[in-house]
């Protein structure tokens, strides 16, 4: 490519006077991502997770071991070294290949997480918020209730009503994270729905729910995604504390808030054994928290001009 | 002639604020009537009520023969549509033009929408250019005329407009209520016009009414108002601040 | 308009603006606010005249050194009084303003602390500036707050702004930034927030204390036909510019198209006119 077709397509990108719904919209998305990719930090988180998505995808293939047969004989708790780069465990089991196949659980934790608590968050926070009175009273309580307890706790409880196992844990964590979300909707929704937009919007006959599904909805979603962004990393956590406690992710599954629970009989001796995954959950935690601070800088619907 | 809006001994109370204190008033169908006065006057709220976006506390509002209930149904809105003050809160900050003007189509389930948005935009003057553009890329009287082509969609037969040029500079006012005359006699539409400034209701308006702290003050002609026979204090200090400033001294 | 008894105008000026320029820097390149403003200032009411984007404010802010940090500001000369602004220290900039240069927003809800009373607010402004008692500053603000025709003075100087009108809490701002005795005043639209009625009252008396004191004014407005009627001159500013400079009084005599469009276009009781003339304009304006 050229530098004048690159140059001719950025024109088109930015251009004030789009000729095609496409256009405009992918115009948007380019200028979001140009504020997005300036941030040099928010790139590396990106880059974090996109290195996560790949790993998660290829585990079969990068992985140099099985993740849950060792060698009980010959490779117990070795340190790390060139056959085992992040050594072995108290079963002879290659910690690196159980980290690479350990991200598809994390993913799953966090992806089932996202899609369940924030539609969640979304409608109760937007449909209490337009609707006030008492609609806004009843939903609001219920959602103090679940903010008055402690995440952890209150998942823990769900998760020893439900029964230990990584799909209940994902449940646990789903039900006790859509509070604050639905505290930012309704904020959100409070600040424009006396605006003359919704007005108008009103005032061509729209039902309440249209309303609150194609006008209001739109206009939470960016501040949501960053929220949900930058709570990964908690739910990372939580999951991997659950997996800690016994409640989550069961052996021999690789998780590894699991894994550092089996490793911590070792961790002074044999230290990689809890420090290898510990560390994936930092880097992962902390590709989640740059993207979102980026995203907040991409997606601030108060920075709509350019 | 039949009257396109009759309202008789309106009162519109905030929690316990009187903003409408039992006013009357009647427009005639295909007139344009203008509603004068300072902020906390009520003139906005009295549009407003006629709208649904205010809480009528007792009076009625009768539209085109029909009395309204505390709810408007969707049949109302094709027959009242509203243009707001404010240009640049009146536009939903994420959407394009198009999807704003498809918004009203949709509800009320036309077919024909893509030839209706090419035709609301020429008749604006804005053409297809500007079709696909978000509100933060449009100036204010480019917002302003996007807001009254959504209004226009619908085809309704009566327009309110709340101070639809306030906001704008002088020059850009001048294009839009060119703007607006031209629509109203195109499709003989009746205009009820609220503003603080007397010189812009005179130049719309054949008939209007001075409010003052909820209540009406005095219903006159525009041509009464040129000739300065007004008989209330009030109106007679309005005509002379539009005047600009003279120095006593 | 009216002659009302001429000033005791002293041909020193009080300020004096030769080739101000006002750039921002932003995403998509640098953008010129002011491009080359000159005028100077008596001791007169001079009126700045121009639509949204005109840099009339801009010019105002920069006078008075409150443009954004990132902007630049550059001049051949910014001078009050021949200090020149723009060589002065930050804290000389700032006992220069309210002290000797003072400046009214449009929107007194804005510019005043919410939660101060209005005459504490007044007695703090004078303290900055002067050596004076606690009870001589207060007997100053309530005589201050009188020349602003305040009917019951004792009573407003206890009030917090949001418990004042829009009338009133602009009238606090001008005792407020009168009340130090300043040599020049910038008016930024000082009265477009106010109801027309109210406009009259505030502006009659901001004439009356600037004309009594011998003061300056800049007087930045939108609104030409304001502007002619109560200033002496008036500055005509289009796309960072200024397009025209004239006596108000010979207003009906205007040369620049701009002008003339700007004064035809709004619509007025009396001239039917249908459809209004609107301004058609022309690149080299701008230029």
């Amino acid at each position: 490519m050229s530098a004048e077709t690159i140059q001719s397509r950025r024109d088109w990108l930015l251009s004030e006077r789009p000729a095609s719904r496409m256009q405009a919209r992918l115009g948007r998305a380019y200028v979001a991502w140009r504020r997005f990719s300036a941030n040099r930090l928010a790139f590396l988180g990106l880059l974090i997770i996109i290195a996560l998505l790949v790993v998660a995808a290829l585990a079969g293939v990068l992985a140099p071991y099985s993740p849950t047969f060792g060698d009980l004989k010959g490779s117990r708790l070795l340190a790390p070294g060139a056959e085992h780069w992040f050594g072995t465990d108290d079963l002879g089991r290659d910690i690196l290949s159980r980290i690479l196949y350990g991200s598809r659980w994390t993913l799953y934790v966090v992806i089932l997480v996202a899609i369940i608590a924030a539609p969640i968050g979304l409608l109760v926070g937007t449909v209490a918020g337009y609707a006030g009175g008492w609609t806004d009273a009843i939903l609001m309580r219920i959602t103090d209730i679940f903010l008055a307890f402690p995440k952890l706790i209150l998942a823990l409880a769900f998760v020893a009503a439900l029964g230990p196992g990584i799909e209940n844990a994902v449940l646990a964590i789903a039900i006790t994270s859509w509070p604050p979300y639905a505290r930012i909707a309704r904020a959100e929704t409070l600040t424009v729905r006396n605006s003359d937009y919704i007005k108008a919007v009103q005032l061509m006959g729209a039902s309440p729910f249209r309303i609150v599904l194609r006008h209001i909805m739109p206009l939470c979603i960016s501040s949501l995604i960053i929220r949900v962004t930058l709570d990964m990393a908690g739910i990372i956590l939580t999951a991997a504390g659950l997996g800690f406690l016994g409640l989550g992710a069961q052996p021999p599954l690789p998780e590894w808030g699991t894994m550092i629970a089996s490793g911590r009989r070792f961790v002074l001796d044999q230290w990689w054994v809890a420090g290898a995954p510990g560390f994936a959950i930092l880097i992962v935690s902390l590709g989640f928290n740059l993207l979102g601070d980026g995203l907040r800088d991409a997606l601030d619907p108060r920075s709509g001009d350019q | 002639m039949t009257a396109a809006i009759a309202i008789d001994g309106l009162e519109v109370i905030f929690d316990r604020f009187r903003a409408l204190k039992g006013v009357s008033l009647e427009v005639r169908s295909g007139e344009s009537f203008g509603l004068v006065g300072e902020s906390g006057s009520g003139k906005s709220t009295l549009l407003r009520a006629i709208a649904g976006l205010a809480p009528v506390a007792s009076g009625s509002i009768t539209v085109n023969g029909k009395k309204l209930g505390p709810r408007r149904d969707k049949a109302f809105y094709r027959e009242v549509q509203m243009v707001f003050q404010d240009p640049y809160g009146s536009l939903h900050p994420r959407q394009t033009v198009d999807r704003l003007l498809q918004e009203p189509l949709a509800i009320h389930g036309f077919a024909d929408g893509e030839k209706r948005i090419q035709r609301a935009l020429d008749e604006v003057g804005l053409g297809s250019g500007f079709r696909f553009r978000y509100s933060h890329q449009l100036s204010g009287g480019q917002r302003q005329r996007v807001a009254i082509a959504r209004a226009l969609i619908l085809e309704p037969s009566i327009l309110l407009l709340d101070e639809p040029t306030s906001a704008l500079d002088a020059s850009v006012q001048a294009e839009v209520l060119n703007l607006l005359e031209e629509v109203r006699r195109r499709r003989k539409l009746t205009f009820l016009m609220v503003s603080h400034d007397l010189a812009i209701v005179t130049h719309m308006c054949e008939r209007l009414m001075v409010m003052q702290g909820g209540e009406a003050v005095e219903n006159l002609t525009a041509a009464q108002l040129v000739a300065h026979r007004v008989t209330e204090d009030y109106t007679r200090n309005l005509l002379r601040a539009s005047e600009g400033f003279v120095r006593t001294a | 308009m009216s002659g009302g008894p001429n000033q005791q105008r002293s041909m020193s000026a009080l300020l004096d603006v030769d080739d101000l320029r006002v750039t921002f820097p932003t995403r998509s390149g640098l953008i010129e606010a002011v491009r080359g403003v000159s005028f100077s200032l008596g001791r007169e009411r001079l009126g700045i005249v121009g639509e949204s984007g005109s840099g009339k404010s801009q010019t105002g802010r920069a006078i008075m050194g409150l443009t954004p940090p990132q902007a630049r500001i550059s001049a051949n000369k910014l001078a009050f009084d021949g200090i020149d602004l723009l060589a002065v220290s930050p804290r000389e900039r700032r006992a220069l303003r309210g002290k000797r240069i003072a400046m009214i927003l449009q929107d007194p809800k804005y510019s005043l602390d919410p939660v101060m009373s209005i005459g504490r607010q007044i007695v703090e402004t004078l303290r900055t500036h002067e050596k004076v008692g606690k009870a001589e500053a207060r007997d100053r603000a309530l005589a201050m707050l009188e020349a602003v025709q305040i009917r019951d003075p004792a009573r407003v100087f206890d009030l917090h702004p949001h418990e004042v009108s829009g009338g009133m809490g602009q009238r606090a701002m001008i005792a407020m930034m009168l009340i130090a005795g300043p040599e020049m005043m910038i008016a930024d639209e000082p009265t477009s927030a106010l109801d027309v009625t109210v406009q009259l009252d505030v502006l009659g008396i901001l004439d009356r204390l600037v004309s009594e004191r011998g003061m300056g004014l800049i007087f930045i407005s939108h609104d030409l036909r304001l502007v002619s009627s109560f200033c002496d001159r008036v500055i005509v500013m289009y796309a960072g510019k200024v397009v025209e400079q004239l006596k108000a009084s010979e207003l009906g005599r205007a040369q620049h198209p701009y002008t003339r469009g700007l004064l035809n276009c709004m619509p007025r009781i009396g001239f039917e006119r249908h459809p209004l003339p609107v301004l058609d304009r022309k690149p080299e304006w701008a230029a």
